[in-house]
């Protein structure tokens, strides 16, 4: 039984008559072939996110495995999250106490922690975590599901897989990951109170009016719904890389690795692009 | 003695009495990169028929049956249901095609973190809305009794279950919807003699039951001889023989006969 993918990857090999191969032209052939499949990757991203759009905004609507879903990645990804909002908080307290007090500032412990945390190590911090819970999650099931023709199944039996599958899980990054933000932020505030509590007595209410005197929305909700971009990502990449999968369990294993290490990536490349955005637009 | 063609105009002529056949496939032609798998394969299957589709591995019978489901798209040929002509159909528009076939995967495909009652529910939970809960059990009931599962067989999960019990879960999944179209692929593939037979005598009691259109995918001869009315032989991509046993077992090509010697 012959099956094989509907695309290969086209490798640029030009062989050039009566020129023996020689050392520049394989590097150059091999970094041009690195650009193909890097540019396929891409263009096979896009065909995808286009069927997932159609998919997600035409009905019947799969509102159950929606809710389902809903809970698979934000309420099971709670736990994690806020333990790593805590330990960041603890750390970002320990770290700032001690370049503040050596400059003098230590008066301005609290603002530093609340703006590092809700500024950035809340989403970002919240973002990788959930990348690799997640992300692995989601390619892993899919690859699963593909290896093992259960997504064909889905598809013969008169059911959109982008629209139960995909559109599903990535919608459901999008509407968690900012409310997973919110728990990691609150984490990394209260534990860096905690933290500076414990060096120096203070009361949580004078520790939040200290680190929120002169704070506004803008400070907070740009931060804060810049995560759904992350849940974009984090969704389009598992499911896709998932969804491609060939090659039985080595496959399955790629596709996992591969979901983590490239929406990971992404997270950290788009969060370059959306700080200068919201510097631009919430000055 | 008849030709090939004389024989496989039998059966399109055969398919066309009395309307559109239910299934037919004209100059099919699929490649996967440089290598050709389907070479202008044509074929028609009527209602209440059943083809098994014979062939060596990797000659693409699967291929076929997946051509015939749209889950591939053909380089160039055609591919007509009950008439329709799907080449070119988008993702949403073969759905309402795909709810008259049901199909049967070579390893069931079942849904692993579903239960064996969920997974047969599955086509019902979205093509039948309009059923309650409870009539949508009862008729998971019905199916799994037709396949000869029993009530306490629809919680267990499809890990916990033999690959023969599994077979017939898909096989009960594939007929929720009451298709007019049974596809078929391997469905004795991996089990065991006694299993086999069991399974063929289960697609020949549907049959007989709800007189759909059906292609067997296999390479088990005694087993296409037990539940179809015509038998298809692939090599190289093409058609070699479309006919009954007995005109197999008469023909003069050399592939034909060498493989009914080995089967």
């Amino acid at each position: 039984m012959i099956e094989r993918g509907s695309s290969t990857v086209a490798s640029l090999n030009p062989r050039v008559p009566g020129l023996q191969a020689t050392r520049a032209p394989s590097t150059v052939s091999s970094f041009l072939g690195l650009i193909n499949q890097f540019l396929e990757w891409f263009g096979d991203l896009g065909i995808f996110f286009w069927r997932v759009v159609r998919a997600a905004v035409t009905p019947p609507f799969e509102f159950h495995e929606l809710f389902r879903q809903l809970d698979e990645i934000g309420s099971k990804s709670l736990p994690l999250v806020a333990l790593a909002g805590a330990a960041t908080g603890v750390v970002l307290s320990l770290e700032a106490r001690y370049s503040l007090t050596r400059f003098g500032a230590k008066s301005l412990l609290p603002a530093a922690i609340v703006f590092s945390v809700i500024h950035e190590t809340g989403p970002i911090i919240t973002g990788l975590v959930v990348s690799g819970r997640v992300g692995a999650g989601i390619g892993a099931e899919l690859a699963s599901m593909k290896v093992t023709e259960q997504i064909d199944a889905i598809e013969a039996s008169a059911v959109n897989p982008y629209r139960l599958l995909a559109a599903t899980r990535i919608l459901a990054c999008i509407l968690m990951l900012p409310l997973l933000t919110l728990a990691a932020d609150a984490c990394g505030v209260v534990m860096g109170w905690v933290t500076q509590a414990l060096s120096e007595p203070q009361s949580l209410h004078q520790f939040i009016n200290a680190g929120f005197n002169g704070a506004d929305f803008n400070d907070f909700l740009p931060p804060t719904f810049k995560t759904a971009v992350f849940g974009l990502i984090i969704g389009t990449v598992a499911c896709f890389q998932g969804m491609r999968t060939k090659g039985g369990a080595a496959g399955v294993g790629r596709a996992a690795t591969s979901s983590v290490v490239l929406s990971s990536l992404f997270v950290i490349l788009a969060d370059v692009v959306l700080v200068k955005i919201i510097i631009i637009f919430f000055p | 003695m008849d030709t090939i063609d004389q024989v496989a105009i039998k059966g399109e002529t055969a398919g066309e009495t009395g309307g559109a056949p239910a299934i037919a496939v004209e100059k099919l032609h699929k490649s996967f990169g440089s290598q050709k798998v389907l070479d202008g394969i044509s074929l028609t299957v009527k209602r209440g028929e059943t083809l098994a589709v014979l062939g060596r591995s990797g000659t693409g019978k699967s291929v076929l049956l997946r051509l015939i489901i749209g889950l591939e798209k053909p380089d160039s040929g055609s591919v007509r249901i009950q008439g329709q002509d799907t080449a070119g159909l988008a993702l949403d528009q073969l759905s309402d095609i795909r709810k008259k076939m049901g199909f049967l995967f070579q390893h069931a495909a079942l849904y692993d973190s579903l239960t064996v009652g969920q997974n047969v529910a599955f086509p019902l939970q979205h093509h039948r809305k309009q059923m309650s809960e409870s009539e949508r059990n009862d008729r998971v009931k019905t199916l799994l009794a037709e396949v000869g599962l029993g009530e306490n067989d629809d919680q267990k999960m499809p890990s916990d279950i033999s690959g023969g019990m599994q077979k017939r879960v898909g096989l009960a999944r594939a007929l929720a919807l009451e298709p007019d179209i049974l596809l078929l692929d391997e469905p004795t593939a991996g089990l065991d003699p006694i299993s086999s037979s069991e399974i063929d005598e289960l697609v020949l009691k549907l049959q007989a039951e709800h007189h759909m259109a059906s292609i067997v995918v296999t390479h088990d001869l005694h087993s296409a001889k037990t539940i179809a009315d015509r038998l298809a032989l692939l090599d190289n991509g093409e058609v070699l023989i479309d006919g009954n046993y007995e005109q197999l077992q008469k023909s003069d090509i050399e592939f034909v006969k060498e493989f009914l010697k080995h089967s």
